[in-house]
């Protein structure tokens, strides 16, 4: 069972490594496409979706073939079950993605305004960071990264905050243009959302290498000691 | 936590040979324990200590202490037969008497209890019911128990044993010579059983270990490497040798 077992957990990994440089592509992709407001940037990554669902589905009937066939326990069921919610989180970064350069088609018509843009790039490189450092925790069994980009969610949170706040604004100041910052801000969230989700795999990656359930603990410590 | 059984520093010989080193071990009440490990490396000695069965073959002995509700039953003046009604006992294979379903189940209540033949029935009645097995037998009581299925046998075993009234079952393998069916009955009746007794399963089956037990020990070499809740050891072993174990990558 041993041989069996571990041919078809290392074939899992390698499907969930060629997922990661989708998903991570794909996301740096779209922020490209955002940046230099690119239609057709913006085309490729919502083209090529549809392989990071069916790469998904993939490698979710792998792991419910392992589980029903191998039945693993210990630390071979806490990969298997990682595998699993990790793919899920991958595929709604390609989601994300996708969301981010549908939105670029409405942007670029304002591309030749002499209005205030909106800029991203300190977002982008942050999530995009995140979520590279969180699938190199789970590649290289790393907690110390991922507790770092746990960490560094807080910042990318702000960033979406203090965006509400840049949005008024701007709206206020170019009232012809609410639609642009409007979309400006949904590309906001999602970068929000992008490294939440990081922040997601970078605590499967704790709970893998150490057993450990570290999710909504900052919560469940809040509300324990109320 | 209420603890039903306590060994202290068990150790057990087979003549000169020491088959368990030192072992610690704390059976909580009306809870299924399990006991796994590789062949060989003293799980059956240890359950065996636990209803001094081992007494009834030369040249073995069990140093240390055993309490079962806080008394020592390694003491000589435990009354031993008192002991095997409290502490009853499921073998690998099972073992009908060859005589009917019926005496097979009456068979402790005439060792143990001057009971009369009405009340016999009743509790006959009523521990092939607790075996879930009287719908399967009520209309052939009276044949032999030798003729009923792997399954049936090792549920009239179980009968027989809860006939008795004990507190703690200890079964050895219940489930390794019958089929997967008849398995998962045995585990459907060790689900409900767990409400009236202790119980201490031995079990080469990881799933089944896993399934239906609420703490789980990992023997070795006739010690005790890792006890702890089976959701615990099954998800995060603290131990590499238990980790190995289950996982299958011992060598």
């Amino acid at each position: 069972m041993t041989r069996h077992f571990t041919n078809a957990l290392s074939n899992l990994q390698s499907m969930l490594g060629t997922m990661s440089a989708y998903a991570e592509g794909a996301l740096r992709l779209s922020g490209k496409a955002v940046a230099e407001l690119s239609r057709s940037i913006a085309t490729e990554v919502i083209a090529g979706d549809t392989k990071l669902d069916t790469m998904e589905i993939q490698i979710e009937e792998e792991c419910l073939k392992i589980l029903a066939l191998h039945q693993p326990v210990a630390s071979d069921l806490r990969q298997v079950i990682t595998i699993l919610k990790i793919n899920n989180e991958l595929e709604r970064i390609g989601d994300l993605a996708v969301n981010m350069a549908e939105l670029v088609e409405n942007l670029d018509s304002f591309s030749d305004s002499s209005i205030e843009k909106m800029d991203f790039s300190e977002m982008l490189q942050a999530a995009c960071g995140m979520v590279k450092d969180a699938l190199d925790s789970l590649a290289y069994h790393n907690v110390t990264l991922a507790q770092e980009v746990i960490a560094r969610d807080e910042k990318v949170d702000t960033i979406h905050s203090d965006n509400h706040g840049v949005v008024r604004d701007l709206i206020l100041k170019y009232p012809a243009y609410t639609q642009y910052y409007l979309n400006g801000l949904i590309i906001s969230r999602c970068l929000e959302r992008v490294a939440d989700i990081a922040t997601n795999i970078a605590e499967d990656v704790i709970y893998l290498e150490s057993g450990r359930i570290v999710r909504h603990r900052h919560n469940m410590e809040n509300s324990n000691a109320s | 936590m209420e603890i039903k059984i306590q060994t202290k520093k068990l150790n057990f010989f087979y003549g000169d040979h020491q088959a368990l080193f030192e072992n610690d071990l704390i059976i909580p009440t009306n809870q299924i324990t399990a006991v796994i490990g590789p062949s060989g490396c003293g799980k059956s000695t240890h359950l065996r200590v636990y209803n001094r069965i081992f007494e009834l073959y030369r040249d073995q002995r069990a140093e240390g202490e055993v309490l079962i509700d806080g008394k020592n039953i390694l003491e000589p003046d435990v009354d031993v037969l008192e002991l095997r009604r409290k502490v009853g006992m499921i073998f690998q294979k099972p073992t009908p008497f060859p005589m009917s379903v019926f005496d097979n189940t009456a068979y402790p209540l005439r060792l143990h209890y001057k009971l009369d033949k009405k009340k016999i029935a009743e509790r006959v009645e009523q521990s092939l019911r607790g075996a879930s097995l009287w719908d399967e037998v009520k209309d052939k009581l009276h044949s032999s128990g030798l003729a009923l299925s792997g399954g049936q046998q090792q549920r009239l075993c179980i009968a027989r044993a809860i006939a008795a009234e004990p507190e703690i079952l200890l079964m050895d393998e219940p489930t390794s010579a019958i089929d997967p069916v008849a398995t998962l009955k045995i585990e459907e009746l060790m689900d409900t059983l767990r409400e009236r007794f202790t119980i201490v399963i031995v079990t080469h089956n990881m799933q089944q270990a896993a399934r239906i037990s609420d703490q789980t020990v990992f023997f070795y070499e006739g010690r005790i490497v890792e006890y702890g809740e089976t959701k615990q050891i099954f998800t995060n072993p603290a131990n590499k040798q238990t980790e190995e174990y289950i996982t299958g990558r011992f060598s």
